[in-house]
């Protein structure tokens, strides 16, 4: 893997956080390929083999009806996200496809709070080369917060 | 409120003799929520703890809570279910802390007191002392007699594969504690098939306890919170409802229906009632009736006071109420399947939960609804929430334009806990 490619691969995972946090939810699916995965999963779930995820989606359509229930019809506190995710270990390469993780905090912020610990946990990712880029095939957030404090609305 | 009533009220005060004016107190005090343990979880009622699927093998156990109280649910040789108390004999500590694994036996690690899985005491160290040159030191005393020093055993029942406990060994059955009425909505989920685990999700409401079987009891809200359910069609003020309560008032099932039977077609039109929006991946509520259904889309029903049996269309669960003092309690959702679901109903459920739990299109927001009715509780306790939509007694409906069942609930709390 060149120098070149990592880079590539780093500047997808910190454009993707910084998309989520600004609050343009448009611009969450488009990190995507059409035919993805994307799942929101408690880590009890996933060691112990139970499919259950808090957020699971099949398709860069389901992301954007996501994006629709977040704008228009989920009623909640407004918040501010922050993400802060490490720097991506690569699993495997090959020309067109990676397979690497990372591991991210989000912190949550209501207005007029402090910020608090929300959501932590480990992002599992399928990364493919597109035209326009690296996109994500499949983007797993498998998080040791299990007890959600209260919600979760946001993308993670 | 005249100007004479403080915003700290020292007494519970209603407004009215029935149970339409709830006072915000119910929600603020710490003495009537120590009361409220006493009275509804730790006596004369059966409380949720489990799925029997949890547990399969012998020796499996589950960490849980009833009340406030941490239990294990066990599964023993012969395959019954015991739950015990996790607290230990000797000098009280909380042992177990796994949350959930399988064991011969369970021993406490401060001084390896050992139990069994019916919580009989097996083991001392030292019970009889150490001898040394001859001489027996310490030991517990000559009468220590270790049948008198088992974990609490809560008494069991089970029914259709969900597992209820109680401190109170002198508590009714189950199905009287549940009642005809509402046991025929139990049971036409737990029928008896074999249920599978699909999973977890867990979230801590900052809320009384109480406002989320109020949530499960409120008609009203759906269709106006929730405009994810009206936008794509999956719910109308005009479906076809009814509202059933026991004759205590305290355990209620809203049942309803979509669309006309024979048209199955319509349970699946995603097209929006507003705008002509559309779902981008209709597979969201890709909905399938099923057989067991018997008519009705959706039942949802709460067992108080500590459960809420979900069925929305294809989506299971059960969601389990653990308090935290007055003011929080932990939601936890357990999915389930059947053990006959084809591979394509399973992902059918998986993919309908995205609608439920803590982040669910239709779900999340009961939660903030519960915390900041909370926070406006808290600030002034003075007040009362106000339910009188349907009239101001406790019945039956044939819609969802009232709010009976939660009077039905007060009626039933004012009455335990003599207020
Ligand atoms: S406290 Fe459990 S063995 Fe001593
Ligand atoms: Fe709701």
């Amino acid at each position: 893997m060149e120098f070149r490619d990592y880079y590539a691969l780093s500047q997808l995972y910190t454009e993707y956080a910084l998309a989520i946090d600004s609050g343009n939810w448009d611009d969450w699916p488009e990190f995507f390929i059409d035919e993805c995965i994307y799942r929101l999963q408690p880590r009890e779930n996933y060691e112990r083999g139970f499919p259950l995820a808090t957020l699971a989606f099949e398709s860069k359509a389901m992301l954007k009806d996501r994006v629709y229930g977040v704008r228009e019809t989920l009623f909640h506190d407004p918040y501010y996200q922050r993400h802060v995710v490490s720097a991506p270990a690569v699993r495997k390469w090959q020309k067109d496809r990676i397979e690497s993780e990372a591991n991210y905090a989000v912190f949550r912020t209501k207005l007029s709070e402090p910020s608090i610990v929300y959501n932590v946990g480990r992002y599992i990712d399928v990364v493919v080369r597109t035209s326009e880029g690296l996109k994500f095939a499949s983007r797993e957030c498998i998080y040791d917060t299990e007890m959600i404090p209260n919600s979760i609305i946001y993308p993670i | 409120m005249s100007d004479e009533q403080p915003i700290f009220p020292e007494e519970l005060t209603w407004e009215r003799p029935d149970s339409s004016r709830i006072p915000f107190m119910v929600y603020t005090d710490e003495e009537l929520h120590k009361k409220e343990l006493e009275r509804f979880f730790y006596r004369n009622h059966w409380n949720y703890v489990g799925l029997e699927a949890e547990i399969p093998n012998a020796g499996d156990f589950k960490r849980t809570v009833v009340g406030e109280r941490s239990v294990i649910m066990v599964r023993d040789d012969d395959g019954s279910i015991n739950v015990i108390e996790n607290v230990c004999a000797h000098r009280g500590m909380r042992f177990c802390r796994a949350r959930h694994g399988n064991r011969p036996d369970f021993v406490c690690p401060y001084h390896q007191w050992s139990y069994s899985r019916k919580g009989d005491l097996q083991g001392v160290p030292f019970r009889r002392g150490v001898k040394r040159d001859g001489k027996v030191e310490g030991g517990m005393p000559k009468d220590f007699k270790p049948a008198d020093h088992n974990l609490t055993k809560l008494k069991v029942a089970t029914r259709g594969g969900v597992v209820f406990a109680s401190f109170d060994h002198d508590v009714e059955s189950l199905e009287d504690y549940i009642g005809p009425k509402i046991l025929a909505y139990f049971d036409r989920i737990f029928d008896g098939r074999e249920l599978t685990i699909l999973g977890y999700n867990r979230q801590r409401i900052p809320g009384n306890w109480k406002l989320m079987q109020e949530n499960i009891k409120d008609p009203y809200h759906p269709g106006l919170l929730h405009t994810w359910f009206v936008t794509f069609g999956l719910w109308r003020a005009d479906n076809k409802s009814e509202m059933k309560i026991d004759d205590h008032g305290r355990h209620a099932a809203m049942i309803s229906t979509r669309g006309a039977a024979g048209k199955a077609g319509e349970v699946t039109d995603v097209s929006s009632f507003k705008d002509g929006m559309t779902l981008h991946d209709p597979r969201l509520v890709d909905i399938v009736p099923e057989d067991w259904w018997n008519g009705p889309t959706a039942v949802m029903t709460t067992i108080f006071p500590n459960v809420i049996l979900q069925q929305q269309v294809n989506s299971v669960s059960t969601r389990h109420i653990q308090p935290r003092g007055h003011g929080e309690f932990d939601f936890v959702w357990t999915h389930f399947g059947f053990a006959d679901d084809s591979a394509d109903m399973t992902r059918r459920r998986l993919r309908q939960a995205n609608l439920f739990g803590p982040a669910g299109f239709v779900s999340a927001d009961d939660g903030e609804v519960i915390e900041f009715s909370q926070e406006s509780f808290d600030s002034n306790p003075s007040h009362r929430t106000l339910v009188e939509l349907g009239g101001r007694e406790v019945g039956d409906t044939d819609h969802m334009v009232t709010e009976t069942l939660i009077r039905g609930m007060y009626r039933y709390w004012r009455k335990v806990m003599e207020v």
